[in-house]
């Protein structure tokens, strides 16, 4: 027997998950810009320009052709999925004119949701949570901040308790604190 | 020319040196900078973006709105910054999704009406002060300096609502830096990411340091004295980063970083120390070839 397995999948396709990344994303984007999910015709441009693809094997069209045939769970478990910088480069010569990367960001976003996030980052949005920033002040800064003349502490949510509970009643309000305190 | 500094995480918090560089010299071009209390993280496009984007645009109109408040437009000194709030912006021009957006603010009592503007600093330099302002300026022209400009993405895309020219083929920041007396170099995939963004720095740091160190690379094949960055968050990747990938063994001599404000200001006369050159990990080197 061949190393390969040639076992053919049955697979029923579906635009399921695809009208459900777009209408999600609509709450965002022009809807218009995301239904170019349904136009990717697999060409490979958005790879073959792909600084990721180069070193991991991240495949930006292997999730959107996923996307398009239904295959959710393949998609959201995708651990390479994490691997895109959102560099814009395959959004923006995409000869379709998929909104790929703004794609990648919802399809991310479920994922998030649903339990695929990565430790760290939920450390950084843990932090965001707690201080309005994505990463701590720490006493070495403070000391370059004074030697350059600034106040130690940014006047930001840092410095402002009030504007850093506005910060912390939003993500409260709006669901995002449910989602990282897992 | 007024203008509220939203500040962001990287540049108040890991290098200074790029706000205190900013203030110091649109002071001196006359731009009047004003502080923006309380603003938070902008937050990051690629992370918390990545994460929850209802969120994050939520949290973009609440700093939009703190300019609002102020009647003021907003400069920012990260394309991470700038791809959040300018974009945040630019989706909030859409009436039906900022009442949307407007129904939560309300909860903290705020309220956004889309009338800020939000600009990325090397806009305010070459728009509002302009290049042939800048040209006057500059006291000390860092004649002989081989600068390899990194754009980073966010500055230029997505290119339809960004309005910086062709994403393939951009001139505007060499343009700028070349009004110090410098020569802006071409190196291979000079458009290529740092690394750094879409929480692959927070999430994947060695495939990060990959990127980095094949930037690195090509511009010391070109021969880049400095690598020149509109970008806070770019900024740290390549100064931390290289000092990361020198850790590991897989980079033997880095090259030095400075932030866009940072190199005009010394053009400008202003010493390295002023503009927080010394505070990066990496020695700027480049200096003895100036001065």
């Amino acid at each position: 027997m061949s190393a390969v397995s040639r076992q053919v999948v049955v697979l029923q396709a579906s635009w399921e998950f695809a009208d459900e990344v777009i209408k999600r994303g609509s709450r965002i984007f022009p809807e218009e810009e995301l239904k170019t999910l349904y136009a990717c015709i697999q060409c490979g441009t958005c790879v073959g320009d792909c600084p990721s693809g180069r070193r991991t094997a991240w495949r930006i069209r292997h999730i959107i052709r996923k996307t398009q045939l239904g295959m959710r769970e393949a998609v959201l478990s995708d651990e390479t999925l994490w691997n895109c910088t959102t560099c814009y480069t395959c959004q923006e010569r995409c000869p379709r004119g998929v909104a790929t990367t703004d794609v990648i960001r919802i399809i991310r976003n479920i994922a998030f949701e649903e339990g695929y996030a990565l430790e760290r980052h939920l450390a950084v949005a843990r932090n965001f949570a707690k201080i309005g920033h994505a990463i701590p002040i720490t006493d070495e800064v403070k000391e370059k901040r004074k030697r350059l003349g600034l106040l130690p502490v940014p006047p930001t949510t840092l410095s402002y308790p009030k504007a850093l509970s506005e910060v912390q009643k939003i993500i409260e309000i709006d669901g995002f604190l449910k989602k990282i305190q897992r | 020319m007024r203008y509220a500094y939203f500040l962001g995480c990287i540049t108040p918090l890991r290098y200074p040196g790029i706000e205190a560089a900013t203030k110091i010299v649109l002071k001196e071009l006359g731009v009047e900078v004003i502080e923006l209390n309380g603003a938070s993280c902008c937050p990051a496009p690629g992370v918390f973006g990545s994460f929850d984007l209802w969120n994050w645009l939520i949290l973009a109109a609440r700093n939009l709105d703190l300019a609002e408040d102020l009647d003021a437009k907003i400069v920012v000194t990260c394309n991470g910054c700038y791809g959040s709030l300018q974009e945040a912006h630019h989706l909030l021009e859409d009436v039906v999704r900022r009442e949307a957006v407007n129904e939560v603010l309300a909860k903290i009592g705020r309220r956004y009406e889309g009338r800020t503007e939000v600009k990325h600093v090397t806009e305010v330099l070459l728009e509002d002060v302009g290049a042939e302002e800048l040209k006057k300026r500059v006291k000390k022209p860092l004649k002989g300096l081989k600068v390899a400009v990194h754009y980073g993405c966010h500055f230029l895309k997505p290119s339809k609502i960004r309005g910086h020219g062709s994403p393939e083929a951009p001139t505007y920041l060499d343009e700028l830096v070349e009004l110090t007396g410098a020569e802006s170099i071409d190196y291979l995939d000079k458009l290529m990411c740092c690394g750094a963004g879409g929480g692959v720095r927070a999430g994947r740091l060695d495939v990060a340091l990959d990127f980095t160190l094949e930037k690195v690379r090509n511009i010391k094949r070109a021969g880049g004295d400095v690598i020149v960055t509109p970008c806070a968050f770019c900024h740290f990747q390549f100064d931390t980063g290289q000092r990361e990938l020198m850790s590991k063994g897989l980079l033997d001599k880095p090259v030095p970083v400075a932030f866009i404000t940072q190199l005009i200001g010394l053009a400008m006369g202003f010493s390295p120390d002023e503009m927080g050159l010394n505070d990066n990990f990496i020695p700027p080197k480049y200096l003895e070839k100036i001065s």
